[in-house]
């Protein structure tokens, strides 16, 4: 059996997604740009591809709906315009999160050396940071809050409304890099008061290398690649027809699904989740015990396992069939585990033991009784060979979980 | 696959996995904070390493590092053993990428280490420069050591 349960990496492309891509790559040739008939039937199918993106996600108008490369495009790109804007009006000031995803953090270490103010806020032990937080580091010169809608790592989900709502209410811009959560739960662009959002195409079963930064109208976007007058002079390139029309094929099945998707998908994890931990002792769940869509994903698990460490886990995972990730330092090739286990607190021994698996509806409950029936049998051989494991059961150095 | 096919033997089944209850020397290396400790344990008779055992917390290529250290030294006079380099250890893996190097490092010192307490242990008399000037447990960086 091979049980991939890593889509918070990345999803599998849903048959509607890859028929629609096929389709384009195989007929659909013609240039949007172009002013004869295979350039208009491209250019028509795109303009709906935006209007069916721009609905989905609660837009007030399609042109609001910028296509780009994928969601690190949109998050460096979203972040770099409002720092210009903010610059050019003396506001040079940056509120973001601990947690955020790298595309928003080394964006942000740029522009911190170019000369920008940038405060990351502490994020809680349970994974969130609140609306209070933001509040009260909002600034006169303030050009911009951007914070996740979903963390990639714990699933913990971001009280975005509330804190558009105190953007709004101090005239601050407010990005959200909402990758994780688009096709997963509900996001709403007027509702939740965002200016400004980035989707990932391939997060929600369509095609990789693509996605979307949502731009409210009135709210001032540089041009940042510059050529062609493609998406309104914004970025310029001949446009990816066919990885367009496959994202908003994917996005519009997934948006239709998603009541029945998430009661289907979280009952799933659910049961991973309650059944690791109580399977395997010593076991910690990051980020929070809530199960609700408005607090964590419905995909998510997040456990750290003492005395183990999570390469060699995710390896012994994957031997026996099973495909997950982990936050640890061997795994994200530096010295330190991941910054999203250290920011909720986590010491540095615990986060090395970290698991992420991540379901989504291409899953089946089969494959959790199967996960649940390996993986407490691989942590308890890696731990029976572990000195770290030796220590903590011989008394000489405390439990941390 | 990220590693050599010899890696992933080692790691999948780790030759001399184990602890000693009756070890002639044993040394730990490492620092859970990094990710990795290695406890080597040695079983020496008229100068000669007779049995090896290890124990090992840490990525895929620890294990491996680790379970092939055991093999090379395993037999071998313990002048031969603190021969054992980094690089050799490496090699006999068909070689590791390079943000792993740092564990066939952590392997060579889990050998010194344990020699090194054998000979402590047993009042033999050695130049304290052949082993680790004390900084074994701080982490090591995840780049090539040459
Ligand atoms: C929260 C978050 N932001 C941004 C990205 C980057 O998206 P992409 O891979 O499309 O560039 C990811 C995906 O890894 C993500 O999880």
């Amino acid at each position: 059996m091979r049980i991939y349960a890593d889509n918070a990496a990345t999803t599998p492309m849903s048959e509607t997604a890859v028929r629609v891509m096929e389709d384009a790559l195989e007929h659909l040739y013609g240039n949007p740009s172009s002013l004869h008939s295979a350039g208009q039937e491209a250019r028509a199918r795109l303009e709906e591809a935006r209007a069916q993106i721009a609905s989905c996600l609660g837009a007030a108008a399609p042109n609001e709906i910028y296509f780009t490369s994928g969601g690190s495009e949109a998050d460096n790109t979203a972040l770099r315009s409002a720092a210009l804007a903010g610059a050019k009006k003396g506001k040079k000031h940056i509120i973001s999160t601990a947690f955020e995803h790298h595309a928003i953090l080394h964006t942000l270490d740029a522009l911190a050396k170019e000369g920008f103010e940038v405060e990351l806020l502490p994020v809680s032990p349970d994974g969130f940071v609140t609306a209070a937080q933001v509040e009260a580091a909002i600034r006169e010169d303030t050009a911009l809050v951007s914070v996740m809608y979903a963390n990639n790592e714990i699933g913990t989900v971001q009280p975005i409304r509330e804190i558009g709502q105190v953007c709004r209410s101090h005239g601050v811009l407010f990005h959200t890099d909402a990758v994780q959560a688009v096709g997963h739960i509900p996001v709403d662009v007027q509702a939740d008061c965002v200016d400004m959002l980035s989707l990932s195409a391939h997060k929600f079963h369509g095609p990789k290398g693509v996605g979307v930064l949502y731009v409210r109208r009135g709210v001032t976007l540089t041009p940042f690649i510059r050529g062609g007058a493609q998406e309104r002079g914004k970025r310029a390139g001949t446009e990816n027809v066919p990885a367009i029309l496959s994202m908003a094929a994917a996005l519009r099945e997934a948006v239709d699904r998603l009541p029945e998707h998430m009661a289907y998908v979280s009952a799933l994890r659910d049961k991973l989740n309650d059944g690791l931990l109580r399977a395997v002792p010593h076991t910690a769940q990051n980020g929070t015990a809530l199960r609700d869509p408005a607090h964590r994903l419905p995909g998510t698990v997040s456990l750290c396992f003492e005395g183990v460490e999570g390469e060699s886990l995710l390896l012994r995972a994957d031997l026996a069939g099973i495909e997950v990730s982990s936050g640890s330092a061997c795994t994200s090739g530096s010295l330190e585990p991941s910054h999203v286990l250290l920011a909720i607190g986590r010491p540095a021994e615990i986060a090395h033991g970290s698991m992420r698996l991540t379901l989504s509806d291409t899953n089946t409950e089969a494959e959790v009784d199967y996960m649940l029936e390996k993986i407490p049998a691989i942590v308890a051989g890696l731990r029976d060979m572990s000195p770290v494991w030796e220590d903590l059961m011989s008394g000489k150095k405390p439990h941390l979980i | 696959m990220l590693y050599s096919e010899k890696v992933m033997d080692h790691f999948q089944n780790p030759r001399n996995v184990g602890k000693m209850e009756d070890a002639d020397g044993i040394g730990e290396v490492g620092n859970a904070v990094c990710g990795d400790i290695m406890k080597m344990y040695i079983k020496v008779k008229d100068g000669i390493i007779t049995d090896v055992k290890f124990n090992t917390f840490g990525c895929g290529s620890a294990i491996a590092t680790s379970s092939m250290a055991t093999e090379m030294i395993k037999g071998k006079p313990i002048e031969e053993a603190l021969q054992l380099s980094n690089k050799a250890v490496a090699e006999a893996l068909d070689g590791l990428p390079p943000v792993k190097m740092h564990c066939s490092v952590l392997a060579e010192e889990a050998v010194r280490a344990a020699v090194k307490d054998y000979y402590d242990k047993h009042g033999i008399a050695y130049d304290p420069a052949q082993f680790c000037a004390g900084d074994c447990a701080h982490c090591h960086d995840h780049g090539e050591k040459e």
